[in-house]
C-alpha cells in the first residue's frame, strides 16, 4: 500500500461502530468519524435538562469514540434534511416511530456526499446482518447500499465476510480475511472483540440510538401531528417532546409539565411562544399550555397545575396564567384529587 | 491572527459543537475564538471536539448560567 486510502466512519456513540473503525484504523487506512445530529438523538441536551441526569458525567459518547481511537470527529446538523425521513419513509416505521430503513440510508448518502466532497474513498458501518428487525437484516443491506448511491464503496466489517466483496476488499484496500462474520442479535461477539481491543466504557445504548425508537416519545409525537392535522415539525417541537409531563384533558389543548427545576428552567426558555402558568401560593411545577383555550379550559388546567405542585392537598392553591395577549390573570383553584386525573390524558 | 466571538447561548448540546466547528472552518491557525453557552454540557463537549480536532483550549469560564469557552485554531 502507498499513500494510506481513507475512509469515513459513521460513529453513533455506541460499540459496534466504534469496533468497525478499530478494525479499519488496525489495518493501516486513514479513518475519521462522522455523526449525524438529527433532533431525535438520545446524545446530550436531555442530560442537561433534567436535575438527575445532571449528576451523571455529561459526555457526548460520539467524541468520547473519536478520542479513543484517536480519529477526528465530523459532527453534522441534518436536522432540516432529516424531517423527510421521518414524515415520509419509504420502507416505513418499525416497532414505533423509527423509520430505520429510511434512516440508515440517508445517512450513509450523507456519508458518501461527504466522501465525494473530501477525496475520500470509503464508508465503513458498524452494522451487524440480523442484529436490528428493520434495517440491519441480509436483504436490507444491499437496500442502504443502493439507496444511498454508495453502492460498493460501503464497507460493514463486523459482518464483511457474509456479504460480497466490495470495492476496497476488491482493491486490496482493506484484508477481507481480517474482517469479520457477526451474525444475529447477539452482543457476545462485539463484546469479546471490545475485550480484544481493550475497549471497557462504551456506551450500551438500550433500544436504539434515538427517541423515534422509544414508545413514548413516539406517541407524543403521533399526538403532534394528529393535533395539527398533518406530519410536519419544527426542532423546537421535537425537543419539547422530551421535557416533562405530557397530558391533554381536552382535544383542543395539552399541558407540558415541568417534572424538576431542570425542566421548570428549561420550560422557562419557550415561555414567549406559549400561554404558562405557575402557583404563587405554593412552590410546583412551570406549565405550558399549548392550543387554544377558553376560560373553562384555564381553570381546569390551573386545577391540574396545582396537582403537581406542593399545594395538591391544601382546599386552595393560587395560579398565576400568563396568555400571549392581555395581563396575566390570577385563579384560585382546588387542585383536581387522583381520582379526578384520568390517566387518559397521559400522552 | 485575530479574535472571533460566538454566540451560542441557548442550543442545546450538540448544536454548540456544532456551531463552534462550523466556524472554525471558516478561521485561520492561530485564530482565537470565544464560544458563549448556556448548556453546561458545552463545557465537556466542546473541549473534547477540540482535543479530537487538534484545536486548544486556551480557557473556560462558569459563571451564573453563562460558559464561556475559548480555543486557539490548530493547523
Ligand atoms: S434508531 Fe433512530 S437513528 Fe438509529 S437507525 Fe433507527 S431511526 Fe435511525
Amino acid at each position: 500500500m502507498n499513500t494510506p486510502r481513507k475512509a469515513v466512519a459513521l460513529i453513533s456513540g455506541g460499540l459496534d461502530s466504534m469496533l468497525a473503525a478499530k478494525v479499519i484504523l488496525d489495518q493501516g487506512v486513514h479513518v475519521e468519524g462522522i455523526n449525524f445530529f438529527t433532533g431525535f438523538c438520545v446524545e446530550g441536551h436531555t442530560h442537561a435538562i433534567r436535575n438527575q441526569d445532571r449528576k451523571k458525567p455529561k459526555r457526548n459518547n460520539a467524541l468520547w469514540v473519536a478520542e479513543q481511537l484517536g480519529i477526528k470527529l465530523h459532527i453534522v446538523d441534518v436536522i432540516e434534511q432529516y424531517k423527510d425521513v421521518v414524515i415520509n419513509p419509504k420502507h416505513g416505521y418499525g416497532a414505533n416511530l423509527n423509520p430505520c430503513l429510511d434512516c440508515k440510508g440517508f445517512m450513509v448518502r450523507k456519508a458518501n456526499e461527504w466522501v465525494n466532497a473530501h477525496g475520500f474513498d470509503f464508508i465503513i458501518t458498524g452494522e451487524v446482518i440480523g442484529q436490528r428487525p428493520m434495517s440491519q437484516r441480509r436483504d436490507t443491506m444491499p437496500v442502504i447500499a443502493q439507496e444511498s448511491g454508495a453502492e460498493d464503496r460501503l464497507l460493514r466489517p463486523l459482518c464483511a465476510k457474509l456479504l460480497p466483496e466490495t470495492l476496497p476488499e476488491r482493491e486490496a484496500w482493506v484484508d477481507r480475511d481480517a474482517l469479520y462474520d457477526f451474525n444475529g442479535r447477539s452482543r457476545k461477539p462485539q463484546i469479546a472483540l471490545a475485550k480484544q481491543f481493550g475497549i471497557e466504557d462504551y456506551a450500551q445504548p438500550a433500544g436504539g440510538c434515538c427517541f423515534l425508537t422509544d414508545e413514548k416519545y413516539s406517541d407524543k409525537l403521533r399526538d403532534l401531528w394528529a393535533t395539527q392535522g398533518e406530519k410536519r415539525y419544527e426542532i423546537d417541537d421535537i425537543m419539547l417532546l422530551k421535557v416533562g409531563r405530557h397530558l391533554r384533558p381536552r382535544p383542543n389543548f395539552k399541558l407540558i409539565i415541568g417534572r424538576d427545576s431542570g425542566e421548570n428552567n428549561y420550560l422557562k426558555g419557550y415561555r414567549h411562544r406559549f400561554t404558562y402558568m405557575y402557583g404563587t401560593s405554593h412552590n410546583g411545577p412551570l406549565v405550558l399550555i399549548e392550543g387554544q383555550t377558553s376560560d373553562s379550559d384555564l381553570e381546569l388546567a390551573a386545577r391540574i397545575t396545582a396537582r403537581f405542585g406542593q399545594g395538591r392537598d391544601a382546599d386552595n392553591v393560587h395560579i398565576d396564567v400568563v396568555e400571549q395577549t392581555g395581563s396575566p390573570r390570577h385563579f384560585e383553584v382546588t387542585p383536581l384529587t387522583s381520582n379526578e386525573m384520568q390517566e387518559a390524558w397521559y400522552i | 491572527m485575530s479574535h472571533h466571538m460566538l454566540d451560542a447561548t441557548n442550543l442545546l448540546c450538540p448544536m454548540p459543537v456544532i456551531r463552534t466547528q462550523d466556524r472554525v472552518a471558516e478561521l485561520e491557525p492561530g485564530d482565537i475564538l470565544e464560544v458563549h453557552c448556556t448548556d453546561p454540557g458545552a463545557l465537556h463537549d466542546i473541549p473534547a471536539w477540540c482535543r479530537v480536532n487538534g484545536h486548544h483550549v486556551v480557557d473556560t469560564q462558569q459563571a451564573d448560567n453563562k460558559i464561556i469557552v475559548t480555543l486557539r485554531v490548530g493547523s
